[in-house]
């Protein structure tokens, strides 16, 4: 074996960093699930009785429902009778200001990059940051009320303004829509709630930071963002989890709703714990997440930088409801060591003259899977609409595995629909060609690997496309080395 | 600068390259030429360090470093530079911050300062003038959709801009027009210094019109079987590689 080979083969290896465990008291609800636990939650959270009621139609719904098994991903039964559904640290009922917050969680969100001083914040970041089973802290609160957008909890949310929450909950993922977000809706904890009014652009970037501490929990948490006729906002969420031996289960629900000329552009770069080097622990990431363009030229951006995670399950999708509304969908999909990626987007054209773009780009190294499933489905009504795919995938190493399963549903014959596939490795010629140069083996790759992602790091918000490429180097360190 | 003794090398189990001497001094610019499959390539690859090839005997002195026990970019950061026979391509990756990325991991192994974005770019634009290269060649990724003209001109000027001691051509001048090889050779031409030696691997003379080298090596089968000056070149265009092969075989 030659020895870039072997450098490629070491890149597979790497820590990760954001491993450890804060040490805070609890308030968790007994383990398992049973319409007790869903009351529990519900009244820890003092929600109104329609809540209550929609919470149980779920969880009914859910009893009827079989976990999926389509997707291209391995893992041993999970026992949901041994998660715990809902932990959240013990702190005041209301925080009357950040500085509540307590120090421990305070430093945990430090050690992560997330400091929650609003003056030491990134200028033009407002971040809502939720840890296990709750929101404990949102900044630039007051700062945002100021043009009448409301970022807060999800449960803040319910509490204030929930006449929005009921208006729009469900509209478009409802509760008994898959075995996960069925789920989700029948346990849900936090998540974060964005509104931004008529007219109105977001001066600042919205971000959720969302960190599994307690452990044997599962993180359920639900985010929904309205944005109302000519109204803009780019949000974005990051996460992470200690380190286990036991596989935590995340399952997540993100509903978007963009009214006429809205845009709304989400984010995720998500870095859950991938397990060891054997596949041992890591977070199962089975999330629902999909978006609404119900006005006329309204516009929802997905852009996804998927590293960590043991298994990753999600099609952040765009129904395109408004007559030229456009979706997009830019992902980065990474799976090193043991890794399982099923990911991809659903495009459903429903509006005329509607517009999606997909651009999917999958890395694999170690022993990582890394599957694109898409589906593109152009509705009988949606004159003119078009689709534009590309999904490519970089191998790095040859234990490791990449699969494309593109879904066309085209019904009306003015459609336009191109796709594009292509997969590579990175190739001992390339690498060389930089050690030539005068880069390490290190920097080869992630040179090469940066200009694979290119397309899709440029549409991340300023600060965070340099952070993800960080990120995916650190993710790649060791596998080529 | 450059010292090759007894040389063995090859790929895949292969024996290639059989027995190589060879002492290049600074400033000198030789030629390897040789039929296809000589082994001229090879030599070429080897010296730069490329995974593909095992050296099974002798060494190489590099400044009176053990070339042989560098590793490939440790080579590059000591001033050894090889432009490809087959530039690679490096999709998304900008050529201007590709050769940023390239200089300022070679200065700083020497223990330079990096150079700004300005102070680079003035450097760029310096070369580029030099050797009539077109600006839009700076913003397109690494190779990727150029030409093969564009390629191999690439080449040249990444030479330009990182200013080895020792410039190793692989068969530049292959597949170019004599509009490009001209151009080509001017690059080379212009980067002669009293510090710079060259190797120039070319299986046809046509470029030893514009590089006019001190040195011409003919290599056949792994071996050099002749050295002289530039003449050497003229009488192989010639007689052909026949000649010499014959007349060292009787």
């Amino acid at each position: 074996m030659s020895t870039s080979t072997q450098t490629i083969e070491r890149l597979a290896s790497r820590e990760y960093k954001y491993g450890f465990v804060t040490d805070v008291e609890q308030d968790a609800v007994p383990r398992g699930l049973s319409e007790d636990i869903v009351r529990l939650i519900s009244a820890k959270k003092r929600e109104p009785a329609w809540l209550l009621e929609w919470r149980l139609k779920a969880y009914r719904t859910w009893l009827t429902m079989t976990e999926p098994s389509w997707a291209n991903v391995r893992y041993g039964p999970i026992d949901y009778q041994r998660i715990i559904y809902y932990a959240a640290p013990k702190q005041p009922a209301a925080l009357a200001s950040l500085d509540e917050v307590d120090p421990e969680i305070r430093r945990t969100f430090e050690k992560l990059g997330i400091p929650l001083e609003e003056q030491k914040l990134l200028s033009g970041v407002a971040v809502d940051a939720v840890f296990d089973s709750a929101s404990v802290a949102t900044t630039f609160k007051e700062k945002l009320a100021e043009l009448g957008i409301i970022f807060c909890s999800f449960s803040e949310a319910v509490q204030h303004h929930p006449d929005l929450v009921q208006r729009y909950l469900g509209t478009v993922v409802p509760y008994s829509d898959n075995f996960f977000a069925t789920l989700n809706s029948a346990v849900f904890s936090d998540g974060s709630f964005a509104y931004i009014p008529k007219g109105v652009r977001c001066p600042m970037e919205l971000s959720t930071y969302f960190r599994i501490n307690a452990r044997d929990t599962g993180q359920f948490e639900r985010t929904l963002i309205i944005a109302e006729e000519g109204a803009s906002v780019s949000y974005l969420e990051g996460c992470t989890a200690p380190m286990r031996d036991e596989n935590q289960l995340h399952a997540a629900v993100v509903e978007l709703i963009a009214l006429d000329r809205a845009t709304i552009k989400y984010s995720t770069v998500q870095n859950w714990y991938p397990g060891d080097k054997e596949g041992k622990g890591g977070v199962y990431n089975f999330v629902t997440k999909r978006g609404k363009c119900l006005g006329v030229n309204s516009k929802i951006t997905w852009t996804q930088v998927e590293t960590g995670s043991a298994i990753t399950w999600k099609y952040p999708g765009c129904v395109l409801i408004g007559d030229g509304s456009v979706g997009e969908f830019y992902s980065v999909a990474t799976t090193t060591n043991r890794q399982q990626a099923d990911t991809g987007t659903k495009m459903i054209h429903l509006g005329r003259n509607t517009k999606s773009t997909i651009v999917s780009k999958g890395i694999s190294a170690g022993y990582g899977q890394n599957t694109y499933r898409g589906l593109v489905r152009i509705a009988k009504r949606a004159r003119g609409a078009r689709n534009y795919s590309q999904c490519d995938s970089l191998l790095i190493g040859d234990r490791c595995g990449a699969h494309t399963f593109p879904y066309l549903d085209i019904k009306n014959s003015t459609a336009r629909v191109e796709h594009e596939a292509s997969t590579s490795k990175i190739g001992e010629d390339q690498i060389f060609y930089c050690r030539q140069r005068g880069l390490s083996t290190e920097d080869a790759v992630n040179l090469i690997v940066s200009g694979f992602c290119k397309e899709v790091f440029r549409q991340l918000p300023m600060e965070f496309a340099v952070e993800a490429q960080k990120l995916l180097s650190v993710t790649l360190e060791g596998s080529v080395g | 600068m450059l010292e090759i003794r007894k040389l063995r090398a090859g790929a895949n189990g292969r024996e290639i390259l059989r027995g190589i001497d060879l002492s290049v001094g600074a400033g000198e610019v030789h030629a390897i030429m040789g039929p296809n499959g000589s082994g001229k390539s090879t030599l070429a690859r080897v010296l730069a360090g490329h995974p593909e090839y095992q050296v099974t005997d002798g060494e190489v002195r590099y400044d009176g470093q053990d070339l042989l026990a560098m590793d490939p970019e440790s080579r590059a950061r000591a001033g050894v530079f090889m432009a490809f026979q087959y530039p690679v391509e490096i999709p998304g990756v900008n050529n201007t911050y590709f050769l940023k990325a390239a200089l300022n991991a070679i200065r700083g192994a020497r223990g330079q300062s990096e150079l700004d974005a300005m102070e680079f770019m003035t450097l760029v634009r310096d070369r580029m003038a030099h050797l009539g290269i077109d600006e839009t060649l700076l913003n397109r990724p690494v190779n990727e959709g150029f030409s093969g003209g564009e390629k191999k001109r690439n080449e040249i000027f990444q030479l330009a801009v990182l200013e080895p001691r020792l410039a190793i051509l692989d068969e530049t001048d292959s597949g170019l027009d004599i509009d490009a090889l001209k151009i080509v050779a001017q690059g080379v031409n212009a980067m002669r210094q009293p510090d710079r030696a060259f190797l120039v691997v070319t299986h046809y003379q046509r470029l030893l019109n514009y590089v006019v080298p001190d040195f011409v090596h003919v290599l056949a089968d792994g071996r050099i079987i002749r050295s002289g000056g530039k003449e050497l070149a003229l009488e192989l265009e010639e007689k052909g590689y026949g000649w010499l092969e014959t007349t060292v075989g009787s």
